[in-house]
């Protein structure tokens, strides 16, 4: 093979031809499928002359609108690759009883089920979360930018980067078979020696990188850019989520950091920090990994808390109902994350003074939660609920999640969880929380902003079947798991033997289908409603009478978002501004102090890639030459002083006439 | 309105002077420094010259000295105060020392009782 | 827009019509030193985690040896002066900057960039004799989290110095300018950070660790 000579195992490391999945068909034809995909949109690209449209625009990018929309572009994309896990683990679980095996052998059944786990929260969740607040956030307080927008950029790329590394396990190599936090003494090199592990180690490591730097870019974004006037109590809701939600960033992540370098060198450099020899101990793993493991959850979930407030608010037609107090348990919220960790190990054996502490504490985690619930239901009582596909995810929402959160609590009880723990109760009720609670918000707001964002509104047919297939597909796939795991059915196993339990898990793969009818029905909205843009156009800027400084400007927002920075004087202040009878300025523009794009955050994300990708294979020469790459770049990029211009005043004059133009037409 | 027309060359890189924000001087360092050298050279006395008896009575002596040489630090040479910044840093800071206190002591903590109810079973010391 | 009209309050207008926007392009204030204040706020938290691992481990002697059998306290009093002085020196350097006097501010930079190699230089040749002596990283949990957190801290200093020479050629060649002052200021907060984290290191790591 490559690797006979010492010179190719310089270069290739333990790379070798049976690296590569020619002898399993599955993989085998997906990556056949993958590369016909991959090699008609580079054709189609290729064809329409869009490369240096893509570079110029998008891709150097530093405008937080553009590399938002990335970021959930990449979200999506990632979903319907951990998607395609998903269904294919609950069809192997549909069939997988008895003297039948399934189809999937159980080492490739046990990296479905790492990948899924690893792709849905690293690759789906955060990067819509964060292109999310990437998008929304600056528009809501009134910004031109974020406070860094190369950085920005940079993160938006090493969280590709880290993608493209945990997509290229499928097919060079293999994914980790640890479950999706890598737990040794499973994931240390006698157990795992494999590659697999490795790409898991620096996917998450690469893309950790760009989420910390996005962390601390938007919480420096709104602690220093809110427009005059918008005093820390008079931000919209969502930017308060947001705020919370980059703390929490900012502080958990280097804990994840921190424990994945220990790993990493455990593997490595052959240390002793997990390991079961020489005074190792693998539940400091556990110990740390939840550190940052807990606090992750509620980074997903407060944006969209956020989101859920925006549209109840705006859908309500009224303020939103408690607005301190909301704010008050978002921050009790985001504190009191850091106290209950050790509810994901109860059974660890810590003993009942430790796990009395924990226990307490989660249970007093859903007091500010349950406030929240109350928030939002009085915001709509007695308010002309106008029923929009929003609107509709929203109170999906409030019935699921609380479905979620009470499982939550039975949990939080140390004896229940002993015989819970594990079990397909626990996948039922994070599933429960995470898909009721994150991804319907985040298709709440993606419904919502998006007329914002692309100057056209979704197709509300297609969008309200997507939510009843996604609804109901959602309770058929998840109940069904509550009655197991109460069966005492664990999670994580490729065969059964209990022939009583198959019509739970067939009732949930039916449901995993309703999802996949769901997702199909949203892929259907987005090519309906672009061809349909004409019909559906925005052209007020502002489709659902909304509340918050976002609605104010034009969809999509012109590069500069503002022609002048709103000074503002209340909550809602786009809702004041209609009441005042606020005249939009036609004239007096004055010229605007823009970033200039950079390329410099791909080719780092790329050399960032490179490097992750000779690590894990052990190729110490392209390591080393890649990591000189990517330290040269980065230093290079800190000489260039020039970053800035300045958009004239006719250029902003000629733009803010267009939307006087058109806002003429429709009236 | 339009005297700010065309004017971006006043803008340019001129707003950056008051932003530092920091206004360090000669005597802060100078005290800062004594006060770390002083609070360096007592815990290394205190262990190298074996002063206590008890390593417990030491290690709580050591922590105490390093806690007030760190605020020491943070005064004099990080100008921490409760200003700059509109009291952001020494929100996030406070913040910050919130997690680590609750990283370290609850890490400590668990694990202590973990090995305390767990390791008589896996430590080969107490295996027969 | 039209339907909204029929919102107003009662009142109408009021007299003195609220402005609703500036007139003037505005500059929102810098936020680097902010944020980077936030990222060693983050980075604090890295060597949280590494003190806890040390916290928890640092007794795992696995038969091998002990830190009062390998641990050399003159030689971390010596790397501790080195980390102290270099400090200082910042100190001055951005007393220097402060005044807009660019030669004595290098003078001082390049002072602490040398006590700074001084003290990886004097760090690096304990790990070599550590290791020569068979006390490597690999020996047991406590020398595992013992050269991790010491090392984690002493690579950070290396990045200091990279980043303080970097900055002298920029200031060399681009004078001190207002982005010049402010990295300027971000290192030295950077520089000041690893003698906080240091304090921790020595005392939590050296002291406690000869301890009976």
């Amino acid at each position: 093979m490559l690797a006979q000579t010492d010179l190719s195992r310089l270069i290739f490391g333990r790379l070798t031809l049976d690296a590569l999945p020619l002898h399993v068909p599955i993989v085998l034809w997906t990556f056949v499928v993958v590369a016909i995909g991959a090699l008609a949109l580079l054709g189609t690209i290729t064809y329409f002359k869009l490369w240096g449209y893509l570079w110029r625009e998008w891709f150097t990018s530093i405008d937080h609108k553009r590399i938002g929309i990335m970021y959930m572009i990449l979200g999506f994309v990632m979903l319907l690759r951990g998607f395609a896990d998903a269904i294919m683990m609950r069809a192997q679980q549909a069939v997988s009883f008895g003297d039948n095996l399934g189809y999937l052998p159980p080492e490739h059944y046990d990296q479905i089920f790492t990948a899924h786990g690893v792709i849905m929260i690293f690759f789906v969740a955060m990067p819509m979360v964060t292109g999310m607040m990437n998008f929304v956030m600056p528009l809501q307080i009134g910004a031109r930018d974020v406070a860094f927008p190369f950085l920005n950029n940079f993160s938006f790329w090493m969280t590709v980067a880290g993608a493209m590394l945990v997509m290229s396990s499928l097919f060079v190599g293999e994914f980790a078979r640890t479950g999706w936090l890598a737990y040794p003494p499973l994931s240390d090199i006698v157990s795992s020696p494999d590659a697999g592990v490795d790409y898991y180690i620096w996917a998450l490591q690469i893309a950790g990188v760009g989420t910390l730097l996005s962390g601390i870019n938007l919480l420096v974004t709104i602690v220093k850019m809110r427009a005059p006037g918008m005093t820390m109590m008079k931000m919209p809701v969502f930017t308060w989520t947001a705020l919370c939600t980059n703390v929490l960033i900012v502080a958990a992540f280097p804990v994840l950091t921190a424990v994945l370098a220990l790993l990493a060198l455990d593997r490595y450099a052959g240390t002793n920090f997990f390991t079961t020899e020489l005074g190792g101990n693998a539940m400091m793993y556990v110990n740390l990994i939840w550190i940052w493991g807990h606090p992750e959850v509620y980074i997903l979930v407060l944006p969209a808390f956020g989101i859920f407030s925006e549209v109840t608010a705006t859908f309500s037609r009224k303020p939103l109902f408690g607005y301190t107090s909301m704010v008050y348990a978002t921050v009790v919220i985001t504190v009191l994350s850091y106290l209950v960790w050790l509810h994901h190990f109860f059974t660890m054996g810590s003993g009942a003074s430790v796990n009395s502490f924990f226990g307490i504490t989660t249970m007093i985690i859903s007091i500010p939660t349950g406030a929240k619930i109350f928030n939002w239901l009085f915001t709509m009582y007695r308010g002309r609920v106008a029923f929009e596909v929003p609107m509709m995810w929203t109170v999906a929402f409030m019935v699921t999640f609380v479905i979620g959160g009470m499982t939550g609590v039975l949990l939080a009880v140390p004896p229940a969880d002993f015989s819970l723990h594990n079990s397909l109760f626990l996948v039922a009720h994070f599933h429960n929380v995470i898909i009721g609670g994150v991804l319907f918000g985040l298709f709440a707001g993606i419904t919502y902003w998006f007329p914002k964002a692309f100057g056209f509104r979704l197709d509300p047919f297609w969008g309200k079947c997507a939510f009843w297939f996604w609804v109901v597909g959602f309770y058929f796939a998840f109940m069904p798991l509550y009655v197991l795991g109460l069966m005492g059915v664990t999670r994580r196993l490729s065969h059964f033997v209990d022939p009583s339990l198959r019509i739970w898990f067939e009732l949930a793969a039916f449901g995993a289908l309703l999802i996949l009818c769901g997702i199909g029905c949203m892929i259907v909205q987005f090519v309906v409603s672009f061809r349909r843009r004409e019909a559906l156009r925005d052209t007020t800027g502002d489709p659902w009478d909304g509340r918050t400084l976002e609605w104010s400007t034009s969809s999509p927002p012109p590069k500069y978002n503002f022609a002048f920075t709103p000074r503002v004087h209340d909550h809602d202040a786009w809702w004041m501004m209609k009441r005042y009878r606020y005249q939009r300025p036609l004239d007096g523009f004055v010229p605007i102090h823009m970033p200039l794009n950079t390329g410099a955050g791909i080719v780092m994300a790329g050399l960032s890639f490179v490097f992750g990708f000779a690590m894990v294979w052990y190729m110490w020469l392209l390591a080393i030459v890649s990591f000189a790459a990517l330290l040269v770049v980065a230093i290079a990029h800190t000489f260039d002083y020039h970053r800035d211009y300045y958009l004239s005043a006719d250029e902003v004059r000629r733009v803010e006439a267009t939307r006087t133009e058109l806002l003429a037409r429709h009236v | 309105m339009s005297a700010h027309d065309d004017t971006p060359a006043a803008h340019g890189d001129g707003h950056g002077h008051d932003e530092l924000g920091i206004h360090a001087t000669f005597g802060g360092y100078m005290t800062g420094f004594v006060l770390a050298v002083v609070l360096t050279v007592i815990p290394f006395w205190l262990v190298m010259g074996h002063v206590f008896d008890t390593s417990s009575t030491a290690a709580v002596v050591i922590l105490g000295l390093a806690a007030v040489q760190i605020v020491v630090h943070m005064i004099y040479f990080l100008h921490m105060n409760a200003k700059s910044e509109g009291g952001w840093n020494m929100l996030a800071l406070v913040f910050t020392i919130v997690l680590v206190v609750i990283t370290l002591s609850g890490s400590i903590w668990i694990m202590y009782h973990l090995n305390h109810n767990m390791m008589p079973m896996i430590n080969p010391a107490n295996l027969p | 827009m039209s339907e909204l009209s029929t919102t107003l309050p009662a009142s109408g207008a009021p007299a003195q019509p609220l402005a609703f926007h500036d007139t003037a392009e505005s500059h929102p204030p810098n936020g680097t030193l902010l944020g980077f204040w936030v990222y060693l706020m983050s980075d604090c938290l890295v060597f949280a985690c590494l003190f806890a691992a040390y916290g928890v481990l640092g007794r795992e002697y696995a038969g091998g040896p002990t830190g009062a059998q390998v641990l050399e306290l003159p030689a971390v009093a010596v790397n501790t002066a080195l980390l102290l002085l270099s400090s200082i020196t910042y100190g001055f350097a951005v007393l220097q900057m402060q005044r807009d006097r660019q030669r004595p501010m290098m003078l001082w930079l390049a002072v602490t960039g040398l006590l700074g190699a001084g003290f990886i230089t004097l760090e690096l040749r304990e790990f070599a004799h550590l290791i020569a002596i068979g006390a490597g990283p690999q020996r047991s949990a406590f020398l595992s989290s013992f050269f991790t957190l010491v090392g984690t801290h002493g690579l950070h200093v290396s990045c200091g110095i990279l980043w303080l020479i970097v900055l002298m050629t920029q200031v060399a060649r681009k004078g001190l300018i207002p982005a010049n002052k402010r990295r300027l200021m971000c290192l030295s907060m950077f520089w000041h950070f690893l003698d906080v984290v240091w304090v921790g290191v020595f005392s939590f790591v050296y002291l406690m660790g000869v301890l009976p």
